[in-house]
């Protein structure tokens, strides 16, 4: 039983890293850029939910995600646009700013303490009565009604995000941008309309992650962000940075590892374990497990 | 996954057990000789059965249609790629398999295709690397820390050995600019000074005279004779300009298809039906 | 003596500056506070200084030069409370031990994680030195010996004078031998080679240059000296915690390269100014308007890297050249064609993840191009 319950709660932690992942990963293939403000994206829709709990939980949950997207859209315009075309290091370093910059205001404006959410509560209020704590059990086996929710929510945005990919002409699109960007706008795609969706759909992933970490209970502070987007660039990057099924791959392993790792009593060292593994894969593979691998000619 | 557990096992072979193979040296005459040198990549043949034989202070052609397999040639004489068949040899030494700075070290230099200059560095700077191997200039890390008066000797020689050779390739008033600062022909000069100061014994020359005007192809016919003479130097080139293989060449060898087609004297080689049908088509 | 100039200028300003601090402190001229501004001076200027030798010298995105400052930190630390103990007391060489051993630990473990992941380029090895940060500050903070979670206290040297002016003096010394050595080291043959690695890879295997040597000598010298920041950092703070280490603080130094323009005189007057900034706003704001320090420092960040890399302000910065206007004013017979030994800009800094040229040892074979018997082409050119 032990074991099933590591395996689900790995496969749920798992699906909230690879959320976040995708958005590294969509934003890293079509604008080829590494965003380090994602991580921030999370925080923010995690203060948004707090501030608009009080009106209600779903409109709390829709207005994160909304604001969030809006937000990445934003961000990309004014911070990462101007500087399209510029070296690399630049783009770096200005989204390194980013993250300065959303960290340090939300800091003015919410204060620096960690503030407890009540997001599941007012959710379902009858299922709290009936059930403590939230927890299933079936006979000795124990799940968490948040861990349902967020399997649930993780499959349907992989299975949503890929049908989305590979059916729609937007989704087609962002393949065509992230393979050749010239030979894409020569062929009559709007690049920057594309780049901007890519931020849209990631920052939205983003806000629902932290929907999906707020249920379980998660505190919110102006930090929160930074661990769970390192990982989860980690988990982009194990899986191929730039492949979307990678990033759900690598999310997943991350996740699995993290829980496993817990149940053996090595928990203080997950961290330690996890990016061991990442430096491993990357010396073996250094594309990661689905990534591609070009090269250059002499 | 089975790719996966494919890369674990070639990465333990060729980084960690360092798998290499025997090299026996052979008694030659000639500066390089390669054996049936080819190399496949996952079936495709990209060059097969070359065999050179260059002398001593020749100007040897490597010519051949677009994809014949030149610059593959090129990649495994300085071993950019490891030759899946044959063996080549530089003054009858094996080189076959060395990693790309020990064949340096050995004696082959080359000049890239499309220009491979350090460009933010100045002109006698990137001369300076490439001299920076050769036994007169030894000198090691504590001895530069430390300032200690081998560094001071050694940075002297480097340089007046730098200008001279500059001096020749008509670049010593460009010596402090950027090296992305100088004219495209200067460039490839340039390139061709630095490749020297390695003190070869062969020189590679990929395309040369590629993007030049008439004017500056004749300057670099004039600059590449007076590197054979000056250096006594072994020049092995590849060329699309048929006036310019022709009018330099003593001895040319034909590719198509990662084969060789023709071989032997310029002349006789060019006049060559088959070569003449490969590069027609037919 | 323009040359001697523009060889010593660096130690000659930061040397009589030490001179002239060491003896106001001596005689009591200078507050505790400015003492702790001058000490985190020293260890920022040491800590750029290091990193810039990979980010501007190697053209390598190094994300845990923390990391290496962290193992310098606990060994030394470790070993100045050991010592401290066993001889009843610290003096001067207790010090010098603690940073030679602090050093050289760190060096290893730059040699340890170096030797596999110099084989990758671009962010690939941002990502792996970001993890190799992390890696050691979860080791450590879980580890017994090293003071666990609650960190490790190290032998007390702000409350006796004359020993705070010995670490100060201390201080000076490393922060001296660091530029002298990576000057130094960059502009030798050996500097030439790392540069041309930087400049073009492959072209510097061709010129005889053997990669890996000259790579992990790069980053193993940057290691050593952050060892010796972490060494220096033990001594200053009392009580040291793993948590500091982390990968934020590894994106703080490089911030300060890149803002110095990864040169060796530019990362130490950024290093100086960004954190005489950091402390003289911290402690004039105070309380909850502190915050805003760092939404000021985001902004300026942000605008600075617009408008030094925007391609469409191109024109504009030709016409005001804010930084030109610098250059005229200390070197008005400066040709802007003739440049210095250490001269870069910021594109030679790999930071996207090119799929093009992740592994620097086996990117070269090419199936598509001149080499592939590609039909289509028979009869190409001419």
């Amino acid at each position: 039983m032990k074991f099933l319950e590591t395996l689900i709660n790995g496969f749920s932690i798992g699906g909230i890293y690879a959320m976040i992942a995708l958005g590294y990963t969509m934003v890293y293939g079509i604008a080829k850029m590494l965003n380090f403000a994602h991580g921030d994206i999370i925080m923010v829709g995690a203060y948004v939910i707090i501030l608009f709990l009080p009106i209600n939980p779903v409109v709390s949950i829709i207005a994160a995600i909304v604001l969030c997207a809006l937000l990445g859209i934003t961000i990309e315009k004014i911070a990462y646009k101007p500087l399209r075309g510029a070296s690399p290091l630049a783009v770096l370093i200005t989204a390194i700013g980013v993250s300065y910059l959303l960290q340090s205001l939300a800091q003015i404006i919410f204060g620096p303490n960690p503030k407890s959410n009540n997001l599941f509560e007012k959710l379902f209020p009858k299922f709290l009565e009936s059930h403590r704590g939230g927890i299933i059990a079936i006979g000795s086996f124990n799940i968490k009604l948040s861990t349902i929710i967020t399997l649930a929510c993780v499959a349907l945005v992989m299975i949503g995000l890929t049908l989305f990919v590979k059916r729609t002409k937007i989704g087609r699109a962002m393949v065509a941008v992230s393979e050749d960007k010239g030979a894409a706008q020569l062929m009559g795609i709007n690049v920057n309309k594309i780049i901007m969706i890519t931020f849209a759909i990631g920052s939205a992933l983003a806000a629902l992650a932290s929907t999906l970490m707020m249920l379980d209970g998660q505190t919110v502070n102006f930090t929160m962000g930074s661990l769970p987007g390192i990982k989860a660039f980690t988990a982009a990057v194990i899986g191929g940075i730039g492949s979307i099924p990678g990033a759900m791959l690598g999310g997943i392993v991350l996740g699995l590892i993290e829980c496993f790792a817990q149940m053996a009593g090595l928990g203080d060292y997950a961290v330690a374990i996890e990016f061991s593994i990442l430096i491993i894969v990357l010396l073996v593979k250094p594309t990661g497990i689905l990534g591609k691998k070009r090269r250059e000619k002499v | 996954m089975a790719k996966f557990i494919d890369n674990v096992k070639s990465f333990v072979n060729t980084k960690i057990l360092k798998k290499s193979h025997k090299r026996e040296n052979i008694e030659s005459s000639y500066v390089l000789e390669t054996k049936a040198l080819g190399i496949t990549f996952g079936g495709l043949k990209a060059a097969q059965n070359v065999n050179l034989k260059i002398k001593k202070n020749q100007i040897y052609g490597l010519i051949g249609p677009n994809g014949a397999g030149k610059t593959t040639v090129f990649n495994l004489l300085t071993g950019v790629y490891q030759p899946t068949d044959g063996e080549f040899f530089l003054n009858g030494e094996n080189l076959t398999g060395l990693p790309q700075d020990k064949i340096n070290h050995k004696g082959i230099a080359r000049t890239f295709q499309n220009i491979r200059l350090f460009n933010n560095m100045t002109v006698v700077r990137n001369v300076m690397v490439g001299l920076a191997n050769q036994p007169e200039f030894k000198c090691n890390l504590f001895e530069s820390i430390f300032r200690l008066p081998r560094h001071f000797k050694v940075e002297k020689a480097m340089r007046e050995k730098a200008k001279e050779l500059l001096r020749i390739f008509d670049l010593e008033d460009e010596r402090n600019n950027l090296a992305c600062n100088l004219p495209y022909g200067k460039q490839r000069k340039l390139e061709i000074a630095r490749a020297l100061a390695t003190n070869p014994k062969l020189l590679l020359l990929d395309e040369p005279a590629a993007g030049m005007n008439p004017h500056e192809t004749e300057d670099l016919v004039n600059t590449i004779k007076i590197i054979r003479e000056k250096f006594d130097m072994t020049i092995l080139l590849i060329e699309h300009d048929m006036k310019f293989v022709s009018g330099l060449c003593d001895e040319i060898t034909v590719l198509n298809f990662g084969t060789v087609l023709a071989e032997g004297d310029t002349k006789a080689a060019l006049n060559n039906p088959e070569v003449i049908k490969a590069y027609i088509g037919g | 003596m323009r040359k001697f100039v523009k060889n010593y200028l660096s130690y000659t300003v930061i040397g009589s500056l030490a001179i002239i601090l060491t003896i106001m402190g001596a005689i009591g001229a200078l507050p505790g506070t400015t003492l702790a501004l001058l000490e985190q001076s020293a260890i920022a200027i040491v800590l750029a200084v290091s990193l810039n030798m990979v980010v501007g010298f190697l053209g390598e995105l190094s994300l845990g030069h923390a990391g290496f400052m962290c193992i310098g930190a606990y060994v030394g630390g470790k070993l100045a409370v050991l010592l401290s103990s066993s001889l009843g007391g610290t003096n001067i060489l207790t010090v010098i031990l603690a940073l030679i051993i602090g050093g050289l630990a760190a060096g290893l473990c730059g040699f340890i994680v170096g030797l596999p992941a110099l084989r990758l380029r671009g962010d690939y090895l941002a990502i792996v030195t970001l993890a190799f940060g992390e890696i050691v500050k979860n080791i450590i903070e879980n580890s017994e010996f090293f003071g666990s979670h609650t960190g490790l206290r190290t032998p007390d040297f702000t409350t006796n004078r004359s020993m705070r002016f010995m670490l100060f003096t201390i201080g000076a010394v490393v922060v001296l031998l660091t530029i002298f050595v990576i000057q130094n080291v960059i502009k030798s043959k050996h500097g030439r080679a790392i540069t041309a690695i930087r400049d073009n890879e492959i072209a510097a295997r061709a010129t005889g240059i053997n990669v890996t040597k000259y790579k992990l000598m790069g980053f193993v010298v940057s290691a050593v000296f952050a060892g010796l920041a972490g060494v220096l950092y033990s001594y200053s703070v009392q009580s040291i915690q793993a948590v500091t280490f982390d990968y934020n603080y590894s994106i703080e130094i490089l911030v300060i390269v890149v803002l110095g323009g990864m040169t060796v005189n530019g990362s130490i007057i950024s290093a100086v100014l960004i954190t005489a900034l950091n402390n003289i706003l911290q402690t004039k704001l105070g309380g909850n308007i502190a915050v805003a320090k760092d939404l000021i420092y985001a902004l300026v960040l942000i605008l600075l890297v617009i408008y030094r890399n925007a391609p469409s302000l191109k024109t504009f910065r030709e016409k005001y050249n804010l930084g030109n206007l610098w250059i005229k004013l200390i070197k008005p017979k400066n040709d802007p064609s003739k440049v210095g030994e250490d001269a870069v800009r910021w594109d030679v800094v790999p930071t996207k993840i090119s799929m093009d040229e992740v592994l620097s040892t086996d990117v070269i074979i090419d199936t598509t191009g001149d080499n592939s018997a590609d039909i289509g082409e028979r009869g190409g050119n001419k």
